[in-house]
């Protein structure tokens, strides 16, 4: 299956629909009072390491603006920047990992993980908060607060949720080659 | 639960406008009220929307369950600004008048409390225009608004297909939920975290394998009738301007040019009433 840009309009407009039902009708709750985990960003991370950077970056854009949309306070641009930037990231390693074709293992999870809590780090401890600052002037040391803390919970959903994802789909993939003629 | 983007279909002068335009003023206005902090801008921005409000016929008790949403978050927000930085305020305008203090670094200044009044400012200048989009403007109407304003079509047609699939994977994450559930799979507060993790993954991963054929189906689905041949493609749900939607466009303009010369004139984005 070589994607056709078909399959790519068609992934982002689904994806961001999962990514919407997820973040904003599915709550797991956390530990932490009134917080919730993001499931959300476990998902972005597999759609964008299956279809690409092109599709993790306008999942993650439409998708959580669309919740923002729906929540009535119009958008927060900077976090949904910083959502389009971690899908955007997220999708480089769709290079490295062959995910369509079934094969996900060791080392693959590895990088998965690896480009994931890069992302992470990036997106929420550098673009939402430096954003924050320029957009609303808001406090440096409350934004930053809040993206360490946000960033953190969502490398451990997506480290869980995203590797479990990539496993199964690659499992339930069948494998190039897999066929064998019989003799 | 289907319709979560709560568009209210009651004719008004707001719903006639086309969704570009809404999109263009909306785009417009809460650029306008994110970059001013002038409270005298931000205040004539704060009376406009409530008198668009007023025009647009849609009551205070269609968007309450959103305005409650809404009200939480901002007070929320102003809380963590204040723990986090008290003299914020006091940085910015550069004067200090201290009211009365709450122990250690806890000061309340006139300098801080008027910063909090721009927040709150802020919120109420662009949420009712927010609201006023989501519930004046038809869904389906959205995609063709964006793809008016300059986004690539094939964008549009994934937001587009991102409203219309809403529902239905909604629907299926409540069924697959309710499966697993009667299977013994718990998700609430009783279990510990990575328990409730795993538990999710027993939802989420037929849900998503179950996207993923969709993704497939609705794709060949296109490409049989040949999306993405062609560079342009018509809309069924767009209609043309008419005078009141350029009306709209500038008038919005115009606050947008008013907020970015306050910013020249002020020297900053704050109006200093101190200094």
């Amino acid at each position: 299956m070589k994607k056709s840009p078909v399959i790519t309009v068609v992934a982002i407009g689904i994806g961001a629909a999962l990514f919407f039902v997820l973040g904003r009708f599915v709550a797991i709750p956390s530990p932490v009072p009134n917080t919730n985990i993001a499931l959300q960003y476990g998902l972005l991370a597999f759609m964008a390491a299956l279809f690409g950077p092109v599709a993790g970056l306008l999942i993650g854009l439409i998708g959580h603006a669309l919740i923002d949309f729906s929540y009535g306070w119009g958008i927060w641009w900077s976090w949904v920047i910083a959502s389009a930037v971690f899908g955007c990231l997220m999708g480089l390693v769709s290079k490295k990992i062959r995910l369509d074709e079934g094969v996900f293992e060791k080392k693959d999870a590895l990088s998965f993980n690896l480009f994931q809590i890069v992302g992470h780090v990036i997106a929420w401890g550098l673009i939402a908060p430096v954003l924050d600052i320029v957009m609303y002037a808001e406090p440096a040391n409350k934004v930053f607060t809040q993206g360490l803390v946000g960033g953190a919970s969502n490398i451990v959903t997506t480290a869980v949720v995203g590797t479990l994802l990539c496993v199964a789909y690659a499992s339930a993939k069948p494998r190039k080659g897999s066929l064998k003629e019989e003799k | 639960m289907t319709n979560i983007f709560n568009y209210i279909d009651r004719p008004s002068p707001i719903h006639d406008l086309t969704g570009a335009t809404k999109l263009v003023c909306l785009l417009l206005w809460s650029f306008a009220a994110m970059m001013t902090y002038d409270t005298r801008l931000l205040v004539l921005l704060v009376v406009l929307s409530l008198i668009l409000f007023r025009v647009s016929k849609i009551r205070l008790s269609d968007v309450r369950f959103m305005l409650g949403f809404t009200a939480v978050f901002m007070v929320l927000n102003n809380l963590l600004v204040f723990l986090f930085s008290p003299q914020h305020g006091v940085e910015l305008y550069g004067t200090r008048h201290v009211l009365f203090s709450l122990g250690g670094s806890y000061v309340i200044t006139k300098e801080q409390l008027f910063y909090h009044l721009n927040l709150f400012l802020k919120y109420l200048a662009s949420i009712p225009v927010a609201l006023l989009f989501v519930c004046t403007t038809n869904p389906s109407e959205f995609a063709a608004s964006l793809n008016r304003i300059g986004v690539k079509y094939t964008v549009a047609y994934s937001v587009a297909l991102a409203l219309r699939y809403i529902p239905d994977i909604q629907r299926e994450y409540h069924e697959i939920s309710q499966a697993q559930q009667a299977r013994g799979v718990e998700m609430s507060k009783k279990e510990n975290l990575i328990r409730r993790l795993k538990s999710a993954g027993a939802i989420l991963i037929p849900l998503i394998l179950s996207s993923m054929d969709r993704i497939e189906v609705i794709s060949n689905a296109m490409e049989l009738r040949c999306f993405g041949k062609n560079k342009k493609r018509s809309w069924y749900m767009a209609r043309p301007f008419t005078k009141w939607d350029w009306l709209a466009m500038a008038g919005s303009a115009l606050l947008l040019a008013a907020a970015l010369l306050l910013n020249r004139l002020n020297g900053s984005r704050f109006w200093n009433p101190f200094a």
